[in-house]
């Protein structure tokens, strides 16, 4: 039962190439040019989706991006799937699969559709109202809510598509290729201006391109073959770059704007593979032309979403652009003129055109004069009140308007036809111009929201700034450009066009109906599924505010972002509430104007190019001999080294037995280094840290605290003198960056007058760090030139020495409380001294350990990490270090900081040591600490910072801020868990050799 | 998206820098002999306006360089740019 729906005069569709798809699994087919809509319409299906909540049958309405109904899902690959994607933006290729969404079992019987017959019971913020209580339902109910509600299906799998990035700079942006975009481009680019011109379809020329009617002419030709010469010029444009099927995203101030590239959704489905999808532009222009038009509105009366009914001005682009009958015979209902315009091209391809119905007194202009002189018949003053037919509509109901509007009044005539064209006048895209941070101003004479004063250099110019006229589109559009580019031209001088006025203007928002409201099905966000009801239920429960009575009766919040329904909730709540429109305002038009994918926001920035990953020189050694790894920053670093099936707690425990019983080696080489020179350089180091750093010598190292401004621990790192005006800072490995810049405004804001300079050379040295009671041993046979003596070598110095003829620094410094060297040495030899110490220690038993196991073994020794025992709220004294904190020096960065009332206080958390009176039970790290056992509520005192099993001391140990902890030591405290409670004692920081002898062991 | 004049390196994309806070605050030669309230007000007080407001702005992954901004906060127009320790333009 196939119908002949394809015209023979479409100059833009190849029927010579034909195209096959699937559409809800069944074989269909099209040709090269056609959208998925128009060869659905073509196929005469109407019905391709379900509406959100009522689930009513719904068909495709425009032909653009504001399509609120056809949105469909594309593709049934579990990686390439996507829901969401309007059939009108869809290019139809070979092997193109879609189906509808939000429907269950089929589109044709979908079990939600009882939704419908219960509406009365869902009205507006029904979900809100009804799932408030009992709150702890919450949970529950969202598992039901999920199911029923969402569009589509998200892909299960990740997205093998590719898709790019790029910039682009230019002097001119035009957005759209309408016929005053391209009026624009033409201009800048024959001014020598570096213009890009970019259009959302495949091809330039906007509505005009199949504009073919007596009634719009220019220099005696119709008004499409004028355009398609001018687009021609075009082509041949040097400075001009055109680009199709790109669209404008999101327009940012300083005239910065993402724009999504098509590059392969046309493509027939095996031309597509390894080629990039989509590409984002990220575009700087000087200046932007906004040219995107306007969009038709539709009109809101009772059953007005019904499949089959279309807007106007899509009906005419799908018969004289694509060749596709909508229907055989076609109904429309106006409150404008550009109706006739359609009824004069159906006219013309031989579709029946029953009537006009037009709300309007009768008008005389040239287009509606053509249509009667057609025999086209016209019902004035006039309203649909009711449509009929469930899956597809199949007849019109017709009464007379009242004199005020207000009402119908007389018989209802019915009117039998298979498609509907509504035509509710015209909304510029005022969208992008909103987004850059442009405000409006309010035409009353035909209710449209126009561009008004910007920050940034743009304009809009055709029906996107309210000149809906050819002659004033073509003249304003010229003129505008020309003073905005601030050149002449002659280019457009007189051109004699010929155009249809509208003469006559009238709009009512809501039509009235021969039905209560209540009774009425009036649709303004067809996606969403809210009415007109709706809007007035919100406004009689209180709701003032256009952004309340918005999210409320979610109007406007759907994919489609309320493109066609925006005007009439606005046009609604005005009429209620009694206020003007312009006063109303309009809700927030925020980026992005379609929909972008996730691939072509991220871009390549996927998988491993997610994020920096830094490896140290030694990095290739920590693979070779299995070390598990740990992320820290955007650092790789050794965790443990697992030998034998061993978990994380026997390694750690074996590499911290023998790095105090032996040697240790570890790899420091992500800490933080900051080379300082210059002759203010110890001058600037008093500044910054919180102890002295004048007196020390040359060769020697010190260990220093960094403090905020607020006197909180910052950072901490041991600084080596390495000449009289150069030192080497180390800092935390997850600090580094910080810490240079921290430094650098400091020495370039509060301190210019000082003579340092700063240069982070943390990847430029490789840092290998020997521990242990051999570690001597070791060192003496990887450098046997070194003279090592506790005298000459002594614990906190530094050595240059050479290593096979290659120079290195050679600290003597600990963080695990042995005796230890550092070994800093030029990345690329990094790896080779490495192994070189490992062959040397293997007699000794050198254990390679990772940060695990050097947490472990400071923890022993009490010595903090900055970021881990602290967390931005601890002071030096309240770390119990009060003896680095220098009471010479005059200032540093957070000594005021240190007297402040509430850093005094004596009650202040605190640093101390745990011991479980159980020493085989190990604290969780984070857990609470409390005082008293059965006491609700129970005062939190602190909680656990660190803690490990010390191995070395056979028992539990644990670091932990309590407070007032400085007073407690010897004091039990309890750490309640989940089905346990652990008693504790607060003890001394420090579990292992208080004296510090290991260190010259 | 500001597009944000470097003193130093000349028209740069804002993802290059980072902002630092009002300019023109600072820190006392002598804080030692400032009182609690006094310390406080350089350490915490800051301004909120809208309008025109004088900022610190960092060119982190440019030349590092400090600078001093004029930003009107409502549109985010930037007035001016100049060194640091340059006098602020006058309104």
């Amino acid at each position: 039962m196939t119908k002949n729906l394809r015209t023979t005069n479409s100059k833009f569709i190849d029927q010579t190439s034909r195209i096959s798809f699937k559409f809800d699994g069944k074989k269909l087919y099209g040709f090269k040019g056609d959208t998925l809509a128009s060869a659905l319409l073509a196929n005469n299906i109407h019905l391709v989706g379900r509406s959100f909540k009522y689930h009513r049958p719904r068909g495709i309405m425009a032909c653009g991006s504001e399509e609120p109904n056809a949105i469909v899902q594309v593709g049934n690959d579990a990686s390439m799937t996507e829901p969401n994607t309007r059939a009108t933006e869809i290019e139809l290729y070979e092997g193109l699969e879609a189906s509808s969404q939000n429907c269950w079992p089929s589109v044709n019987f979908d079990v939600g559709a009882v939704n419908n017959f219960f509406s009365p019971l869902i009205p507006a913020a029904f979900y809100y109202k009804t799932f408030m209580w009992p709150s702890n339902f919450w949970k529950l109910y969202e598992y039901f809510i999920r199911k029923s509600a969402g569009l589509g299906k998200s892909p299960t799998e990740p997205d093998k598509d590719i898709y790019d990035h790029r910039y682009l700079h230019c002097d001119v942006l035009v957005v759209g290729g309408g016929i005053s975009g391209i009026i624009a481009a033409k201009i800048a680019a024959k001014n020598n201006l570096n213009t890009v011109l970019i259009d959302d379809k495949n091809i330039l020329g906007g509505t005009t391109l199949f504009q073919e009617n007596e009634c719009f002419k220019i220099n005696n030709s119709y008004s499409n073959e004028w355009l398609k010469k001018e687009i021609e010029t075009l082509k041949s444009l040097e400075n001009l770059t055109i680009k199709t099927r790109t669209s404008l995203a999101a327009y940012h101030s300083y005239n910065y704007l993402l724009a999504k590239e098509n590059l392969t959704d046309h493509l027939d489905i095996n031309e597509k593979k390894d080629k990039i999808r989509q590409r984002l532009w990220k575009i700087r222009a000087k200046k932007v032309i906004i040219a995107t038009g306007a969009m038709e509105r539709p009109l809101i009366f009772n059953n007005n979403d019904k499949p089959g009914i279309i807007l106007s001005s899509s009906i005419k682009k799908y018969i004289d652009y694509y060749g596709v009958k909508c229907g055989q015979k076609v109904s429309l209902f106006t409150n404008n003129d550009s109706a006739y315009e359609t009824a004069i091209s159906l006219n013309n391809s031989g579709v029946i055109v029953n009537s006009v119905v037009d709300i309007r007194d009768k008008t005389n202009s040239l287009i509606v004069k053509q249509a009667e002189k057609l025999g086209i018949k016209i019902h004035w003053k006039s309203s649909v009140v009711n449509t009929n037919g469930y899956k597809k509509i199949n007849s019109i109901e017709i009464m007379k308007l009242s004199d005020d509007g207000n009402a119908v009044v007389g018989k209802k005539t019915k009117e039998e036809c298979d498609c509907l064209g509504i035509s509710g006048g015209w909304t510029p895209r005022v969208h992008l111009f909103t987004q850059s941070g442009g405000k409006l101003k309010f035409r009353d004479e035909d209710n449209v929201f126009l561009p008004d004063k910007s920050g940034l250099d743009q304009i809009s110019i055709g029906s996107c700034n309210g000149d809906f006229e050819l002659d004033l589109v073509i003249k304003n559009s010229v003129s505008s450009t020309n003073k905005f580019l601030k050149v002449n031209n002659n280019y457009y001088e007189n051109l004699e066009i010929i155009t249809s006025k509208e003469i006559d203007k009238k709009n009512i928002w809501l039509l009235p109906s021969d039905k209560p409201l209540g009774k009425t099905k009036s649709f303004l966000d067809f996606q969403n599924d809210s009415t007109a009801n709706d809007i007035k239920l919100a406004l009689r429960e209180g709701f003032k505010s256009i952004e309340h009575v918005k999210r409320y009766t979610t109007t406007g919040m759907a994919t489609d972002q309320g493109k066609l329904s925006n005007m009439h909730a606005l046009g609604i709540i005005a009429e209620t509430a009694g206020v003007k429109m312009g006063e109303l305002g309009t809700t927030t038009f925020r980026p992005p104007y379609t929909p972008l994918t996730f691939g072509a926001i991220v871009g390549r920035n996927v998988g491993e190019f997610f994020d920096i990953t830094r490896r140290t020189p030694i990095h290739d050694w920590h693979v070779e001999n299995k070390a598990e790894f740990e992320n820290v920053g955007q650092w790789k670093r050794a965790w443990y080294y697992p030998i034998d099936n061993e978990n994380m707690h026997e390694a750690v425990q074996r590499e911290s037995k023998a790095a105090r019983d032996s040697a240790g080696i570890l790899d420091a080489s992500t800490l933080g280094k900051i080379d300082i020179q210059g002759s203010d350089a110890s001058e600037f180091l008093n500044r910054v840290y919180t102890n002295a750093w004048s007196k020390l010598e040359i060769g020697k190292c010190r260990y220093g605290l960094m403090l905020n401004e607020d006197g909180m621990v910052y950072d901490d790192g041991v600084t080596t003198r390495l000449s009289e005006n150069h030192y080497l800072m180390t800092t935390t490995t997850g600090g580094a960056a910080n810490v240079l810049s921290k430094l650098e405004d400091y020495l370039q804001t509060e301190w210019p007058e000082l003579d340092v300079y700063l240069t982070s050379v943390t990847d430029q040295y490789g840092t290998i760090s020997v521990c242990g009671p051999n570690s001597k041993k070791i060192l003496s046979k990887v450098i046997p030139d070194l003279d090592l003596s506790d005298k000459e070598f002594p614990h906190m110095s530094f050595k240059n020495a050479l290593i096979d003829n290659i120079k290195c620094r050679v600290m003597r410094i600990s963080f695990t409380g042995e005796h230890s060297y550092e070994i800093n040495i030029q990345s690329s030899y990094a790896k080779s001294v490495w192994e070189k110490c490992y062959e040397a220690g293997k007699e000794f038993n050198i254990t390679p350990y990772g940060t695990e196991t050097m947490h472990l073994l400071r923890a022993e020794k009490g010595f903090i990490i900055a970021g881990q025992d602290t967390d931005g709220t601890m002071t030096p004294v309240d770390l119990q270090m009060n003896w680095i904190i220098s009471k010479k020096k005059y200032d540093f960065i957070g000594k005021r900081s240190l007297y402040r009332s509430d850093t005094i206080r004596e009650d202040r958390k605190q640093l101390v040591g745990l011991l479980t009176d159980d020493p085989n039970e190990v604290l969780e790290e984070g857990a609470q600490i409390v005082a008293e056992k059965n006491k609700q509520p129970i005062e939190m005192l602190g909680h656990v910072t660190s803690s490990y099993f010390s191995p070395n001391l056979n028992k539990s140990i644990a670091l932990a801020i309590v407070k007032n902890g400085k007073k407690m030591k010897g004091q039990k405290l309890f750490v309640p868990m989940e089905n346990k409670t652990i008693n504790v004692t607060i003890t001394d920081t420090v579990f292992l050799d208080k004296e510090n002898k290991r260190l010259n062991a | 998206m500001f597009l944000i004049n470097c003193p130093y390196c000349g028209e740069r994309d804002q993802s290059e820098f980072s902002a630092g806070g009002e300019a023109h605050i600072m820190r006392p030669k002598q804080p030692t002999e400032l009182s609690d309230d006094q310390w406080a007000e350089f350490l915490f007080m800051r301004k909120n306006i809208k309008g025109v407001q004088f900022e610190r702005w960092n060119h982190a992954h440019g030349c590092r360089k400090w600078f001093n901004m004029v930003r009107d906060t409502s549109n985010d127009k930037i007035h001016a740019v100049y060194k640091m320790g340059e006098k602020p333009p006058s309104k």
